[in-house]
């Protein structure tokens, strides 16, 4: 119960909550269904289907044995649950990939209008990739982006355009054998985007892609790989919704990003899957002299999320930054955080965790500083706020900070606050009802975050932990 | 807080337009009157009424009583991190002046950029910097960038009573000459009933209020004219203890 006098008028917020994105297509024009479940057979059969050549297939048979050999982590979220044999681990749309907006089928039109990306595509006009299932199936690249030598393609389509530039990278930071899921994906990849800017190219507007699942138990494995060359400079978003399906999903993706002297990437998430899917994804970004990585993630959806962006600081100056925004709820896990490793000299990294619990949600910052033997001079600064709303709620801060060289700055800082009675009674003061009052807070906790994204989706992020906060009070 | 009747019981009445001053020593109660008028949560009215206009405000909560157009200017006014001051004031105003609606170029009744130049004209009057406007709602902020902020608040909702909780305390001659200035504003043209808490008499020789009540022990054990402030300024409050 709400601690001020009670209201007389009808409460707006009680109606019946319904997930905005709650809606699906029929699936039954899927050219190829797998099996559910998962096998070396599978693993070949989604290799064959792609025409890939043999290194690629014998990589995927080899991080399928990985897969099933490596134990499932106990260390984070219930994994438990999870039924690997009821995923379809490969779908592909019938409709093949298509270049221009007016060749998009109408039922996959139709789908991506409520997702909004035609707006999207107007205001930013920078080329713009929708992963419907698993696979790019609308792409456009504005011709800027292909005049300056930048590639922005599916990953799929890098294996045969580009199979020696894909080959040079692919794989290297994160092994198959990184980790459970890491595995995962490598043996059953599909989709994402590949990305290359040459040196000295800033691309001005950023690169986004949408990725959607859209059939039950349906698992979305990308695989994205972006090469930032010397003095390069590139913006990318990957903003993600779910329509609404009672049995869990997996999401395992693997995000490879490789930052050159002087260049700067800046990758931003903001991850809206439905509550009950998992999402347990690998990224990390080597960084080379002087270059700088960014992480903008954003976590609102799902069931569970284990997600820790990290950077390997390998050249002198390199510079690493996260800014990690996790909202959890009811049944929500929020397992999020981020791991700078320094392994040069002058490298400095920062991390700025915030983190929103209501009604019983969950939220962790699980990090790792490792500063090495040559990384003298170096800076690390961790900030982790989280705001609780309620008693029901809960949140943990799991830092982990390995250091080996004395000539080093570490800091470490990590708040707890709720939504203060005075906070509250000073706005509704000011005419503000409870709601718009915590909402406001709200807003004001995240807003150090929200500012770093471009604006639309700052617009959509404000909308989205508005629908969030609402009937989360009294 | 524990459960303990502070103040009452007492009997007060402002006008609209009318400054009446209520003084007295610390710990005597008054900011816990402000509080229970606004309707904090931790304070409560066990007996009598209270109404403005004819509208009873005890079975309101804040917000509601903020619509009726009641308004405090807080003595300690807490931080809202990341919530810049015109965006609080913009949703301040349209929480209490818009009806379902935000300001907008086209309002009949105050454009948004008619809002722009009125906030920025209180600004000025108050000597507030416009760099002011995008900093987070009190964080940071000095005693005196506080209360002066509060005082914009006011300008900026044009209430019909407003309980002024030692906005006076810790500002410096200039400050409380711009407060003070701000304070007879709201009274004369937008015809602001003010209950001014303080205790110095300061404050009040620049504002003169029709009417002095001086509160000991959470009763009123005075209520005059103007010359109560100098008989107070002279002998202090130990005549009343």
């Amino acid at each position: 119960m709400s601690r001020f006098a009670p209201k007389h008028t009808t409460r707006q917020d009680l109606q019946p909550q319904t997930y905005e994105h709650g809606y699906s297509s029929p699936t039954t024009n899927y050219a190829f269904i797998s099996q559910p479940g998962l096998s070396s057979k599978v693993v070949e059969a989604i290799s064959a289907y792609k025409t890939e050549p043999p290194w690629l297939r014998h990589s995927r048979l080899a991080a399928y044995k990985l897969f099933t050999a490596k134990p499932i982590p106990t260390w984070g979220g219930d994994l438990s649950q999870i039924d690997y044999d009821a995923i379809h681990y490969y779908l592909k749309p019938t409709a093949a990939e298509t270049k221009s907006w007016a060749e998009v089928p109408p039922e996959i039109k139709i789908t991506f209008d409520r997702l909004g990306i035609p707006q999207a595509e107007r205001a930013v006009l920078a080329g713009v990739k929708a992963q419907y299932d698993s696979e790019v199936i609308y792409g456009s690249i504005k011709k800027m982006l292909s005049d300056q030598g930048v590639i922005f393609i599916s990953t799929d389509e890098a294996v045969k355009k580009y199979p020696d530039l894909f080959k040079q990278y692919f794989g290297t930071l994160i092994p198959a054998g990184d980790n459970k899921f890491a595995a995962l994906n490598t043996a059953v990849w599909s989709g994402g985007s590949f990305v290359y800017v040459p040196a000295g190219v800033t691309v001005t507007l950023p690169l986004q892609a949408y990725f959607r699942i859209n059939a039950p138990q349906a698992g979305q494995f990308e695989r994205t790989l972006i090469i930032a060359e010397a003095g390069s400079q590139v913006h990318y978003v990957e903003g993600c919704t779910a329509p609404a399906f009672s049995s869990a999903s997996l999401h395992s993706a693997v995000v490879e990003i490789f930052v050159g002297p002087g260049a700067r990437v800046q990758y931003t998430t903001i991850q809206n899957w439905y509550k009950t899917v998992y999402n347990l994804v690998t990224k990390r970004a080597r960084v080379e002299t002087e270059g700088e990585m960014i992480w903008t993630d954003f976590n609102m959806g799902s069931k569970l999320s284990m997600k820790y962006p990290g950077y390997i600081l390998a050249g002198k100056g390199a510079r690493g930054e996260t800014l990690s925004l996790a909202l959890a709820g009811p049944d929500q896990h929020q397992d999020t955080g981020s791991k700078a490793v320094h392994l040069a000299p002058y490298t400095t990294s920062t991390i700025i965790s915030k983190s929103i619990s209501k009604g019983g949600g969950r939220t962790s910052y699980r990090g790792l500083v490792n500063i090495g033997p040559q990384a003298h001079h170096s800076k690390s600064k961790v900030v982790c706020d989280a705001l609780l709303l309620d008693e029901l709620s809960r949140s943990d801060t799991y830092p982990t900070n390995r250091i080996f060289n004395h000539q080093v700055s570490l800091e470490h800082e990590a708040t707890v606050s709720k939504i203060g009675a005075e906070q509250l009674f000073y706005l509704m003061s000011r005419g503000l009802t409870e709601e718009a009052a915590s909402k406001l807070i709200v807003s004001g906790f995240v807003a150090p975050l929200v500012k770093k994204l471009p604006l639309e989706y700052a617009v959509e992020m404000n909308r989205l932990i508005d629908l969030e906060m609402e009937g989360s009070i009294g | 807080m524990a459960d303990r009747s502070v103040v009452g019981p007492l009997d007060l009445n402002l006008k609209a337009g009318a400054i009446h001053a209520l003084m007295g020593p610390n710990g005597s109660g008054k900011s816990s009157l402000a509080y229970a008028l606004m309707g904090h949560p931790d304070y409560h009215v066990t007996a009598g009424t209270t109404t403005l206009n004819g509208d009873s405000l005890l079975d309101k909560s804040p917000d509601e009583r903020a619509h009726l157009g009641l308004f405090l200017a807080f003595q300690h006014p807490v931080a809202i991190p990341g919530v810049s001051v015109q965006n609080a004031l913009k949703t301040a105003y349209e929480a209490i002046h818009c009806t379902g609606c935000h300001l907008h170029d086209h309002c009949p009744k105050l454009s948004v950029t008619e809002f722009r130049q009125q906030l920025q004209h209180h600004a000025q009057i108050l000597a507030i910097h416009p760099s002011f406007m995008t900093r987070a709602l009190h964080d940071g902020f000095s005693g005196g960038e506080k209360k002066r902020l509060e005082m914009l608040t006011l300008l900026t909702l044009k209430p019909k009573i407003a309980i002024l909780d030692e906005t006076d305390s810790g500002l410096d001659i200039d400050a409380l000459k711009l407060v003070a200035h701000a304070a007879k504003l709201a009274a004369r043209q937008d015809q602001v009933g003010l209950l001014v808490i303080t205790h110095y008499p300061r404050l009040l020789q620049h504002l003169r209020p029709t009417q002095v009540s001086v509160m000991v022990k959470g009763q009123i054990v005075a209520t005059d004219g103007p010359k109560l402030i100098s008989r107070l300024d002279q002998s202090g409050y130990r005549q009343f203890l």
